[in-house]
């Protein structure tokens, strides 16, 4: 990957964070999950997905499924740079007039199903590779977990079915930003060595920096597939990334923040002083 | 043709159909052979299977999913309400040995309260065919319905001779000014003989094979409470959420009343036991349902 197109994807994650930022006022989002993956959907819609406004109806369209849901600012936010919906659109975050809400929902263009309940869509993932599979079509389907969701057993119950019906088509992305809702991951129900966890169950791992864009094209791109294996990357994430005064901190999941504060991240992210915050989280989970 | 005859014909005239199982396999045996890659078993992951029945259904499949009753809408409830009810996908669950069918396996799997918690899915259809002839009467109809659907599989055997299957309607097998049993699935058979019991004591009975339980017949419904002196509901469910629950809400909606004595479950499983001696103890059989709605008759008279 060459430096003018990781200085173009750099610039395209930084408008993506400030969507990102800027959802988190009025209502807030859940900015700390949606600043971890925001560079990973950068580069897969910008990359390596085919898929794109004009062809969301197209059976051999690529797939990408946000199953851990809160993150999806993230995902609106690129849907929105790349020109999928209208940018406008964002500002109705949480309104009744539109219909954005907290979590992903289908009756936006670009998202192909709607989540908020963990561990759901790793197996709606599986019906959508199986059947790409019957019609001997090429699609790639990508479904995205958090770290935290994989405490679901039905994350592990789909990765047995998906090992059982080979399906070297669908790629598991993990944004292992190393946090629960509350509480680390290693603190609570402790996840490590994931590779080996993987590769217990089959499946072709590969475990990368997810905020380097050279690391994650090499994974997506560069990595062979193997003939019958589920892929599976798993991308070590910082939660908040990109606003120093809320990376890794465990009490910034879901914020509400003022306008004010939401101006001073705005200048953090672009290399300003650190942001003075007050508003205390919301306690959802 | 049997249940797995009419899937599989069905299936070969359209290719969006799959037929999948987590892991029971006990009415769709030959189907593997048959449909190779649009038969697909999950093992036992009731939870995936819905999923992915979901994923099927995105790409314009209609799956048609098969598990134990109790498990398929318990343990997978909330992937059923999730992902298929609010996609609104046309799912078809199959619930194999629902309600009274699962004789002496015990509580684990007594699912009795399936139609009460599948009824609630906005745009979900339940039915509850008699036996297999009225299952493979209605199985069409079902399949083809652009809705998801929940399917009470009835596999008993009958020499019964079902009329045709009216989307959304009931099999009125007669009408009676007296008492007017109200049932489904596979208590319809000893209702019908409750029926000839009670005709040969001098009533004038009526006998309705539901169906459907959502979409209901309200028309029917309020017609019967309106002519008949007495309904008698007659499932194999919990009081809760079931037929009887479904009149009241009727009859609320409409302002209207009528007498009703019901038969069902309260507030407790069924006793475990092979299906005769279930029905005997639970009291539904032939007799039973007779004298029940016997007595019941003649204290209304009393009122």
């Amino acid at each position: 990957m060459n430096k003018n197109k990781i200085e173009e994807l750099e610039l395209l994650s930084t408008c993506v964070r400030e969507h990102i930022i800027t959802m988190s006022a009025d209502g807030g989002c859940f900015i700390g999950a949606s600043l971890s993956c925001a560079d990973l959907i950068v580069y897969l819609y910008s990359e390596f997905l085919n898929v794109n406004p004009e062809n969301l109806t197209d059976p051999e369209r690529d797939y990408l499924f946000l199953s851990k849901g809160h993150d999806v600012p993230a995902l609106y936010g690129t849907l929105a740079e790349l020109g999928f919906i209208d940018k406008k659109r964002l500002q109705n975050h949480l309104s009744t007039g539109d219909s954005i809400y907290w979590h992903p929902n289908r009756n936006i263009p670009g998202i192909e199903f709607h989540s908020g309940s963990l561990g759901h869509l790793p197996s709606i993932a599986i019906g959508v590779a199986l059947d790409c599979k019957m019609r001997n079509q090429t699609n790639r389907v990508v479904v995205i977990v958090g770290d935290g969701e994989m405490n679901e057993g039905t994350f592990w119950e789909a990765l047995l079915v998906a090992n059982a019906y080979k399906l070297d088509n669908l790629i598991i992305l993990v944004d292992r930003n190393h946090f629960q809702a509350n509480i680390r991951t290693e603190d609570l129900i402790p996840l490590e060595s994931l590779e080996k966890k993987f590769e217990a169950f089959n499946c072709n791992v590969n475990r990368i920096n997810g905020h380097d864009f050279e690391e994650i094209d090499e994974a997506f791109k560069g990595q062979k597939t193997i003939a019958g294996k589920v892929n599976v990357i798993v991308a070590d994430t910082i939660r908040g990334k990109g606003l120093p005064s809320i990376e890794a901190r465990a009490d910034r999941w879901f914020c509400n923040f003022t306008r004010e504060e939401t101006e001073a991240l705005l200048g953090e992210l672009h290399g300003e002083v650190k942001a003075n915050l007050e508003s205390e989280t919301l306690i959802v989970r | 043709m049997n249940y797995e005859e009419t899937l599989t014909e069905l299936a070969k005239k359209d290719e969006r159909i799959v037929v999948m199982t987590a892991e029971n396999r006990a009415l769709i045996r030959n189907m593997p052979a048959i449909l190779g890659q649009r038969f697909i078993d999950t093992g036992i992951t009731e939870q995936t299977m819905i999923g992915a029945a979901a994923g099927l259904a995105l790409r314009g499949r209609i799956p048609v999913v098969h598990a134990l009753a109790s498990f398929l809408t318990m343990r997978a409830f909330e992937f059923i309400r999730t992902d298929v009810g609010i996609a609104h996908l046309p799912v078809k669950l199959c619930g194999y040995i629902p309600g009274f069918l699962s004789d002496a396996n015990g509580p684990t799997h007594q699912a009795i309260e399936d139609i009460s918690i599948l009824r609630g899915i906005p745009g979900m259809e339940v039915y509850a065919p008699a036996d297999e002839n009225d299952l493979v009467a209605m199985l069409p109809t079902i399949i083809n319905s652009p809705n998801p659907a929940y399917i009470r599989i009835n596999h008993k055997k009958s020499d019964y001779k079902h009329e045709q299957y009216i989307p959304g309607k009931t099999e009125v097998i007669s009408t009676g000014d007296d008492i007017t049993l109200l049932t489904y699935g596979l208590l319809f058979e000893n209702s019908l003989k409750a029926k000839a019991i009670l005709e040969e004591q001098g009533y004038s009975v009526g006998l309705v094979n539901l169906r459907s339980l959502k979409p209901i017949d309200e028309e029917l419904i309020i017609n019967i409470a309106n002519e008949t002196d007495l309904i008698i509901t007659i499932e194999d469910h919990f009081l809760t959420g079931g037929l009887y629950s479904i009149l009241a809400e009727i009859f609320l909606k409409n302002q209207i009343s009528c007498p009703v004595f019901p038969m069902a479950l309260r507030e407790r499983w069924f006793k475990p036991a092979l299906l005769n001696q279930v029905l005997a103890f639970e009291e539904f059989t032939p007799e039973k349902i007779a004298e029940h709605a016997e007595r019941e008759f003649e204290s209304i008279l009393v009122l």
